[in-house]
């Protein structure tokens, strides 16, 4: 597997951290309640087929990576700046 | 048709024309009083305790694909029961003991070869941990021996004691643990809950639940309709997509685990051996093969088969640990679909939805757990009541993050466990 850095190009997937599904950018606020935290820190989509999940360049330039990907195929579709993608 | 070895022998010298199907290949009926979604592990085991002690047998197992296609028969066969937080040791010691009286109960042979497990520890660190760990499995009624490098060496020669980086202290003997043939035990459940007249029905998607007044009526399946009065979901890593056509989210991600199998050796590797720098395991098949494996691939997947960069990292921590399977030449490798909780601890309740019923979240460690699992997710299922070992598994410990059971301290995220 190999992912686009928007920033250094096309790497090995070793020079990777992986986090977990890309929800991880709606940080509720914090008085938000249960469902919003439980929905945050634990619940997950968990697509068999298309999903986002972010990924840290840490053996890179050590920017936060929305990947867009296919969990059955291993594909890789996308990757956009976190930053961004937040925006 | 009971196994025995006078039928053994019989076979042997009729030319072993005698044997029969293990179990029925029936056509699905309209209606069940307990619909069972997954044929793996846990979805047969369950079967076979609703019908043999309950006596619950309007059940059908509805299996997308063939029995012991999914993770039962993928996983590296390792059977234990040393877990340290409440909730879970009291469950995988139950689920030992019924590992030791399973061949009997079922009568079938699914190898359980209690060799024993070494987790070896590398620093003062680990050694207090393992010390700790150990106290708390023999406080549960199981068995742990504190092994210092001399025994060791006894023990496990082949070791590389030399190693300066990664220093062996010693290990954690946990001698009830071992290994167990992984499709016998699939094999011999489906037998056993055919043979009390449980309904297996293969090449049966379900593609729908149907729920009413927020009770559950049954199922759409790829082979039509089929009602039911209780439908208990057990999926393993496809428990995602199986909660979701009830409206539900899981706190489960799926990840790929990898395994490997080397080519038949003389017998060389006595024990179940895990590293404790690093992440490898290894055991020794009766076919002679060396089984291992190590860490996930570590991004969400459904494709069953993993990357070289696990494959090198595996190898790598193998050849470290012990040298001499270096030479040895690797046949075959797989992957499977792990459903990975955020605490690394399983998942067995009820829902909100009346008589529909979860089970799931076994992370890499769902097969020691299958007799345990079955036994107490039918007792929940046939009495509504938690069985006395298997209180904690409460699917609202997230959201309320009251009985969170983390052995490791990981943290919520869900590939750490
Ligand atoms: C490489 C590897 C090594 C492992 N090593 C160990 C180990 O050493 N020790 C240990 O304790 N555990 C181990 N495990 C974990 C263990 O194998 C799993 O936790 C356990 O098998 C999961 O439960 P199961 O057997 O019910 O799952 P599965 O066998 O996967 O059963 C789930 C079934 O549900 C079916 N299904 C899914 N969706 C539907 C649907 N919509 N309709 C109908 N059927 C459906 C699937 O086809 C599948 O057959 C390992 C796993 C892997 C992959
Ligand atoms: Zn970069």
């Amino acid at each position: 597997m190999r992912i686009t850095c928007p920033h250094c190009g096309e790497r090995d997937r070793r020079e990777f951290y992986y986090r977990g599904a890309a929800t991880d950018l709606e940080r509720p606020a914090p008085d938000a309640g249960e469902e919003a935290w439980d929905n945050f820190v634990f619940l997950r989509e968990n697509p068999a087929g298309e999903t986002r999940d972010l990924w840290y360049h840490e053996g890179g330039c050590g920017a936060w990576i929305v990947v867009a990907r296919n969990t059955v195929t291993h594909e890789v579709l996308g990757t956009q700046l976190a930053s961004e993608a937040r925006s | 048709m009971r196994f025995s070895g006078f039928r053994v022998f019989k076979e042997g010298l009729t030319g072993n024309k005698g044997w029969t199907p293990h179990w029925r290949d029936p056509e699905p009926k309209s209606e069940y009083d307990i619909i069972i979604i997954g044929g793996g592990g846990h979805g047969l085991s369950t079967a076979y305790y609703l019908a043999k002690e309950h006596g619950l047998t309007n059940v059908a197992v509805l299996e997308k694909g063939y029995i012991g296609g999914g993770s039962i028969g993928r996983n590296t066969t390792i059977v234990r029961a040393n877990y340290f937080l409440q909730g879970n040791s009291e469950f995988y010691s139950h689920s030992l003991k019924l590992w030791e009286g399973l061949e009997e109960d079922l009568n079938y042979n699914v190898m359980h070869s209690q060799r024993g497990i070494i987790n070896l520890f590398h620093s003062d660190g680990q050694r207090d941990a393992a010390a700790r760990r150990g106290n708390m499995m023999i406080s549960q009624g199981d068995d742990a021996i504190l092994l210092g490098r001399d025994e060791l060496r006894k023990m496990l020669p082949y070791l590389n004691f030399d190693d300066l980086r990664f220093p062996l202290y010693g290990g954690l003997y946990h001698p009830r643990g071992g290994t167990a043939r992984h499709d016998a035990v699939a094999w011999g459940f489906a037998r056993g809950a055919d043979q009390r007249g449980v309904d297996l029905i293969q090449n049966c998607e379900v593609i729908g639940i149907d729920i009413e007044n927020g009770a559950v009526r049954g199922v759409q399946t790829t082979r039509g309709p089929i009602r039911a009065k209780k439908v208990a979901m057990v999926a393993a890593g496809r428990s995602g997509q199986v909660a979701a056509m009830a409206g539900m989210r899981l706190p489960i991600e799926s990840h790929v685990l990898q395994a490997f199998v080397t080519e038949g050796l003389k017998p060389c590797i006595d024990h179940v051996v895990t590293f404790g720098m690093g992440h490898f395991y290894i055991s020794q098949s009766d076919k002679g093969g060396l089984v291992f494996g190590g860490d996930l691939d570590f991004y969400a997947s459904y494709a069953a088969r993993g990357n070289l960069p696990t494959v090198e990292n595996v190898m790598e921590a193998g050849v470290a640990l012990m040298p001499m399977i270096g030479k040895a030449k690797v046949l075959r490798s797989w992957g499977g679909i792990m459903d990975m909780s955020p605490d690394g601890s399983p998942i067995i309740d009820k829902t909100h939805i009346d008589g529909l019923f979860l089970n799931c979240g076994w992370n890499y460690g769902g097969f020691k757990a299958v007799p345990g699992s079955g036994n107490v997710f039918a007792h929940l299922i046939a009495t509504g009541r938690y069985h006395e070992n298997a209180t904690k598994f409460r699917l609202d410990r997230f959201r309320t993050g009251r009985g969170v059971m983390d052995e490791e301290g990981k943290g919520s995220q869900h590939n750490l466990h």
